[in-house]
């Protein structure tokens, strides 16, 4: 059953500057299942964040639509939530109060659910103890399981995630791919997880959308073979190096030059 | 799911300093260096300050000697003036300043809010702002007297300003991501309100008290210096105009410690407020 249906969105961008218009998403159409990890890679600039700003309902688009369960989507909403590549926590919040901050602002669960919620979340994510800390005594890792388990306490139908990891060092990086896995287990939503980073991708998704920039289009879907659960040693198989060279030969870029780009 | 063994946490960094274990044992001198060298400097200025006024070299008309000054600040506070003065002066500076944290926090955070009013009374703030408030301080006498009500409004207009202009600040510098992310959670304009910009604005609208304060101070002397027969400003004015340097002397001791101790309350208060901030 198809959960989050992005069908032939097209958005376009005015550039003041140049004076001149930028076709960011051309013809974009992507089916999500229930249930199903789905990753999108594509180069800095082929409009992936551009994307999953508008599945969020933070950006407006030109042509198309973008449904959830059929039921096409304006502005934000409780079914989506979104895990940001800056953590976005509200530093004057503990972890606790940033966890709940979703579920507040929302106002779905009373009280008693709320702090049940919060409670199981953050225990999802490791962090059972750190309720009373301040997101600024945490590491960068730490802060991202905050924004994670902030998603998740909301009970969103599907999870939108935008590069949540770009921001760490390489081995926590890692380190926090396997947790989500771990976590994704459990929970079990619709994700839809934007990336820049091919191996990233394969070692977490059941599909991986390729896009290529200017304009901003779906070259293709590979579906990843392997079952679950993932380990990291995974990234070493032969068939995952095939998947990842094959993606490479797709965007059509150095990796230098795509590394070199993505960088913020 | 996930099974407790498989929960790995990470040390926060905040528990990572070490530097409790390696600092070496520290002799009285080393921990209270600042304080002993401070006072040791007091001391000796003071010593030397008294010895020539004690040998006549000083004349009081022009300056005074501690002796003098101690003597005169105990007369004054046996019979009562002091007290009185001290009364006056803080009430002044007490009702301006909250009247002014107030009206500035209010005013502030609609303008800051508001684009459009902050369109329409820019011009009028940034002007205002501009002129040295103690410029008005005639205008004020002209409308307030010379009693205590021109002293008040001149400690109100003073303080009013930067706690208004912090507070604009503070609303304004709403973070970016933080904005997009209550969105993305359905947040109303009201939320956003109540639970982004004024959180975020506390430790700006605390640094415009700390200036508030300082400005607040200096308006209530001037305002007593400018009419008025009480009030510390009164008795440094007084003191210069007969010549009473010791009389003089006490006034600005007891305005430099106001200021101290008043500078310091409000910085207690801005470390309560942002002891979320990693750096302490």
């Amino acid at each position: 059953m198809v959960k989050l249906d992005i069908d032939h969105v097209f958005k376009k961008y005015w550039l003041e500057r140049s004076a001149n218009e930028v076709l960011a998403l051309s013809d974009v159409s992507i089916k999500v299942e229930d249930g199903e990890f789905m990753a999108i890679v594509g180069p800095s600039g082929c409009g992936k964040t551009s994307l999953l700003n508008i599945v969020a309902g933070l950006l407006p688009y030109d042509r198309g639509s973008v449904s959830i369960d059929g039921k096409q989507v304006h502005g934000p909403g409780v079914d989506r939530a979104v895990v940001f590549q800056h953590s976005s926590l509200l530093p004057w919040r503990t972890i606790l109060g940033n966890v709940r901050f979703g579920m507040e602002l929302q106002r779905r669960f009373d009280e008693n659910t709320m702090k049940e919620r919060a409670e199981q979340f953050i225990k999802l994510v490791g962090l059972t103890g750190f309720e009373r800390h301040y997101p600024g005594e945490l590491s960068g890792g730490m802060q991202q399981r905050v924004n994670l388990a902030r998603a998740l306490a909301s009970d969103p139908k599907v999870l939108l995630m935008d590069e949540p990891f770009a921001a760490l060092d390489a081995q926590t990086r890692e380190f926090m791919q396997s947790e989500l896995l771990k976590i994704w287990s459990a929970a079990r939503k619709t994700v839809l997880f934007i990336t820049h980073q091919i191996n990233e991708a394969i070692y977490l998704a059941d599909r991986v959308a390729v896009m290529s920039a200017r304009p901003g289009k779906v070259k293709d879907v590979f579906r990843i073979p392997f079952g679950r659960p993932r380990t990291l040693s995974l990234k070493r198989d032969p068939r995952f190096l095939e998947i990842e060279d094959a993606i490479w030969q797709l965007v059509e870029e150095k990796p230098e030059r795509i590394m070199g780009l993505a960088l913020p | 799911m996930l099974k407790e063994s498989e929960i790995v946490v990470e040390t926060p960094k905040a528990a990572e300093a070490g530097d409790e274990l390696d600092r070496p044992r520290q002799t009285f001198y080393h921990k209270h260096e600042a304080v002993i060298l401070g006072g040791a400097a007091i001391l000796l200025t003071m010593g030397v300050w008294q010895a020539f006024w004690a040998a006549g070299k000083i004349s009081p008309l022009f300056f005074s000697g501690p002796s003098a000054i101690a003597k005169r600040f105990w007369d004054a506070f046996r019979n009562g003036s002091l007290a009185s003065d001290l009364e006056y002066s803080g009430l002044n500076f007490a009702l301006g300043f909250i009247l002014a944290a107030l009206a500035g926090v209010v005013m502030g955070v609609v303008v800051g809010w508001y684009k459009r009013v902050s369109m329409l009374l820019g011009p009028f703030l940034n002007a205002f702002y501009a002129t040295p408030r103690i410029a008005m301080v005639p205008l004020i006498i002209i409308w307030f007297g010379i009693g205590m009500w021109s002293k008040v409004f001149i400690v109100f207009i003073s303080a009013f300003f930067p706690i208004l202009v912090n507070t604009i600040g503070g609303v304004r510098a709403i973070d970016r991501d933080l904005l997009r992310c209550a969105r993305a959670y359905c947040a109303s304009d009201w939320q956003i309100f109540t639970s982004i910009a004024i959180p975020g604005a506390v430790p700006f609208i605390l640094t415009g008290i700390r200036q508030g304060v300082a400005l607040g101070l200096i308006g209530v002397v001037v305002g007593e210096m400018f009419g008025g027969s009480q009030g510390i400003g009164f008795m440094v004015a007084y003191g210069g105009q007969t010549f009473a340097t010791d009389t003089l002397f006490v006034g600005v001791i007891i305005i430099a410690f106001a200021g101290i101790l008043l500078t310091a309350l409000a910085e207690r208060l801005e470390r309560h407020f942002s002891r979320w901030r990693p750096e302490r």
